[in-house]
């Protein structure tokens, strides 16, 4: 069959990308707010602010000429990850594990010179991965050792959580896995394998990739059927937190656990996309509509935590 | 109550729209669809004499209102003479006049006509009294047998008169007919007879409307005036009312050609059809509205065609609007099929659509071959825009070298536009891969042929250059779509894996 019915996506509460975009982003993501997320050094710069634990930056470089100087302050790094400040859809990250002769060896085990390096920082700097097109500022911040835990489970990439929050309330989360097709990024519609996570447990649901439902990874060929996350309801805290950091009600939070398992905020997305929803097997719409239901929001994050854990149990 | 605001405000635009453009058809006859064709006639009278070297006034009955017909493009052909219409209490005449001619003279009146069933009132004008009507002794005594006979057989004042076009027009006449035709034509006859017996008639002249006739004459028909109004018979067949195909030229009581200062007078008409587009047909009849401000056909010719296109655009924009809300295909560039659309529309579809893609694909390639040289973005995409260039003028001067037309096809792609393709192209390639490009670039590649097909449909082209108010409909519609929350069509195929949980 080529697809599913009208009818049965609103039986699910299928979320669709119109209703999404006129009745969560427009409503409740202001536009004047979208800068605090679309550019990650604001997003970073505020979550020092207000104490949400994020990758360390290393150093930014705002102008072109600064980059004769580069060779000298990666000195030190033996990994970094550049990226663009106001990148979208992982555009432009490159992520350096090592150094070996002189030379960056990439997550992929590509052994790149300081030449490459430099071009693609001046590319970054030129707005070639920015939104807009407009010029852009590259971030070169820490190399996350991320948890052994998901080291079975990912190719090359750092797995990433991603939780749609909604007016503060974490309402639907998955885990995403690079794979080889899409070349070790996180990101779905490249190829990377989304798995549906419980959003009461943090435990795995089902796995998508390219829409369609599988059941071990292809590249580790591991089980992806019992993923548990550790310190569940922390990383629900942190995501609950964003909202009162940047005001937006529609976003999403994508968080990476580090090697001790405490989770980071990577980075937050103002429109976060709708496969989130394959891997959950549900849709967001009846979560979404609770939410816009209640009389009083909670006003702590710790509340609205609280809340979901008890309301938001699988049927 | 913003909502329904806005819904009143889509719904007001729908409206205005349409009404606008009903409006304007009925007042402009622009037609609602191309290429909508209308019979016109091209009735021609020809007045020939012989002067005598004097001066010359010719003076010519022309056509006031017509019954079905409206008249319009009124000509003279008459070289050296000084022409006027002189408007005698609503009984036009031409008026030719000249110095001195002699010799053979041929002067020509020339107008058409087109079928309408509402144009040219009925002359209403009650008759004269009529006068005393006189006969010669003996043809009294016949008109009055031949009357008698007609009323006896008869019931009313049409039958009676139908009766004696009968008598009149038999081929075995009676006595007293036959005699009252050796002093006057049958229809003269026939309008005295009438006259006498107290029922008012007239002659009229007219002409029956065939395809190429030549050397025709005036034909006459009888008007009699019953209930009011006049009734055309036919004076050789009795038959009452103006047949469809009938032009009436002179409604009687003048006379048709008067030449003073020649001989040998004669008017003979010709007749012929034409067919011609219903819309030049408007724009040369339309009469000045309150919509001729908004008639583009006023402005010089570049400008109608530059106009012509960027009419289109909204066509485009609903087609893009239409692809992406609804159906959900991804575009490359959210307007660029647009574009590309509207250089097809240059260049026809499958030449334009196969240069396109060669000189992005020729021009990915050189791209690639870019990227070593670490160039800054802006620099790159100028150079690409150059390399572009290059490759049209190449391939225009190579298609002319090999006799294929190229040149026509290629040079009106936008090169800054198939620049940025390139470029976005070739960093969709590096980011996301090839199966990316071919979704995007198919993608763009599909909404710009379904912008296209769009754009170029003759009904289209026609309602937004003649009719612009239609911009106003498609506005609405596209605004109703912008406020469409429900699923897109590919939104079906990418959650189908929750077919599953549905239990299908």
């Amino acid at each position: 069959m080529w697809g599913i019915g009208i009818r049965g996506l609103r039986d699910l509460g299928i979320l669709g990308m119109n209703a999404r975009n006129i009745n969560y982003i427009g409503r409740y993501n202001q536009r004047k707010l979208y800068p605090l997320v679309d550019d990650k050094l604001k997003t970073k710069k505020l979550a020092q602010r207000y104490g949400i634990p994020a990758p360390k930056l290393h150093f930014v470089i705002r102008e072109q000429h600064r980059l004769r100087t580069i060779e000298q302050r990666l000195h030190n790094l033996s990994g970094f990850a550049i990226k663009p400040a106001k990148g979208s859809g992982g555009k432009g990250i490159l992520v350096i594990s090592a150094r070996k002769d002189g030379k960056f060896i990439t997550t992929a085990g590509t052994s790149l010179g300081i030449d490459h390096i430099k071009r693609h920082i001046s590319n970054i700097l030129a707005g070639l991965y920015s939104l807009a097109g407009t010029p852009d500022v590259a971030i070169i911040e820490e190399l996350i050792e991320f948890s052994d835990l998901f080291r079975a489970y990912s190719y090359q990439g750092v797995p990433d959580i991603r939780i749609v929050v909604f007016q503060g309330y974490p309402v639907m989360a998955m885990l995403r896995l690079a794979t080889r097709t899409s070349n070790g990024k996180a990101n779905l519609h490249q190829g990377a394998i989304g798995v549906g996570l419980d959003i009461c447990s943090g435990m795995s649901l089902k796995a998508v990739q390219f829409s369609v439902p599988t059941t071990i990874h292809p590249d580790t060929g591991s089980a992806l059927e019992h993923i548990s996350i550790p310190h569940w309801p922390e990383i629900l805290l942190l995501a609950a937190r964003c909202y009162d950091m940047t005001g937006l009600g529609y976003i999403g939070a994508d968080i990476v656990l580090d090697g001790a398992n405490n989770p980071l905020l990577l980075e937050l997305n103002a429109r976060p996309g709708l496969a989130i929803q394959l891997t959950n097997g549900y849709g967001l719409l009846p979560r979404l509509r609770h939410i816009e239901g209640l009389k009083r929001r909670h006003a702590s994050a710790q509340a609205r935590v609280d809340h979901i854990l008890k309301n938001f149990t699988l049927p | 109550m913003p909502r329904a605001l806005f819904y009143t405000l889509i719904f007001v635009l729908f409206v205005t729209g349409i009404g606008l453009t009903w409006l304007r058809h009925i007042q402009t006859e622009i037609p609602l669809l191309p290429g909508k064709q209308v019979t016109v006639w091209l009735v021609e009278a020809r007045v020939a004499f012989n002067a005598s070297g004097n001066p010359v006034e010719v003076s010519l009955d022309i056509p006031d209102t017509v019954p079905g017909y409206r008249t319009f493009n009124e000509q003279t052909a008459s070289p050296g003479y000084g022409f006027s219409v002189l408007d005698m209490n609503g009984d036009r005449r031409a008026v030719w006049s000249i110095r001195s001619a002699s010799g053979p003279q041929t002067l020509y009146y020339k107008l058409m006509a087109r079928a309408d069933q509402d144009a040219g009132s009925e002359n209403l004008t009650p008759p004269h009294p009529v006068v005393e009507i006189f006969w010669e002794e003996s043809q009294g005594i016949a008109a009055r047998q031949v009357l008698a006979q007609a009323h006896a057989q008869s019931d009313s004042r049409l039958s009676m008169c139908r009766e004696l076009i009968k008598q009149v027009n038999a081929t075995e006449k009676s006595q007293n007919i036959a005699l009252l035709l050796s002093h006057t034509p049958p229809v003269l006859l026939l309008e005295k007879l009438l006259n006498y017996a107290n029922i008012p008639t007239r002659i009229v002249n007219g002409l029956y409307l065939e395809e190429n006739r030549h050397n025709l004459e005036l034909e006459p028909m009888l008007e009699i005036y019953t209930a009011q109004r006049w009734l055309m018979l036919d004076p050789t067949t009795g038959q009452h009312g103006r047949p469809d195909n009938f032009f009436l030229w002179d409604q009687g009581g003048t006379s048709i050609l008067d030449v003073s200062g020649g001989r040998n007078s004669r008017v003979s008409f010709g007749i012929s059809a034409q067919t011609i587009s219903a819309k030049q047909l408007a724009l040369t009849t339309a009469p000045p509205g309150h919509f001729t401000f908004f008639d583009m056909h006023k402005l010089p010719v570049e400008e109608q065609n530059m106009l012509k296109v960027m009419l289109l655009l909204p066509l485009g924009a609903l087609a893009v609007v239409f692809m992406s809300i609804i159906i959900g295909i991804r575009t490359s560039g959210t307007f660029m099929p647009i574009l590309i659309a509207l250089s097809f529309l240059q260049t026809s579809l499958l030449p334009g659509l196969l240069s396109f893609v060669a000189i992005v694909a020729f021009g990915l390639l050189l791209r690639s071959y870019l990227s070593h040289f670490n160039l800054l973005l802006v620099a790159r995409i100028s150079t690409i825009v150059v390399l572009v260039l290059v490759i049209v003028v190449i391939s225009s001067l190579f298609g002319y070298q090999i006799g294929v037309n190229t040149r026509m096809s290629v040079t009106f792609f936008p090169v800054i536009i198939i620049a940025w393709t390139i470029e976005r192209m070739s960093i969709l390639w590096e980011d996301e891969g090839p199966r990316e490009v071919l979704i995007q670039g198919g993608g763009s590649l599909f909404v710009a042929i379904c912008a296209f097909m769009l754009m170029s449909w003759p009904l289209a082209a026609h309602l937004s250059f003649n009719f612009p108010e239609i911009n106003l409909i498609i506005l609405a519609l596209i605004m109703g779509m912008g406020s469409y929350t429900g699923y897109k069509l590919t939104e079906l195929r990418r959650f189908r894996a929750l077919r599953l949980k549905l239990g299908l």
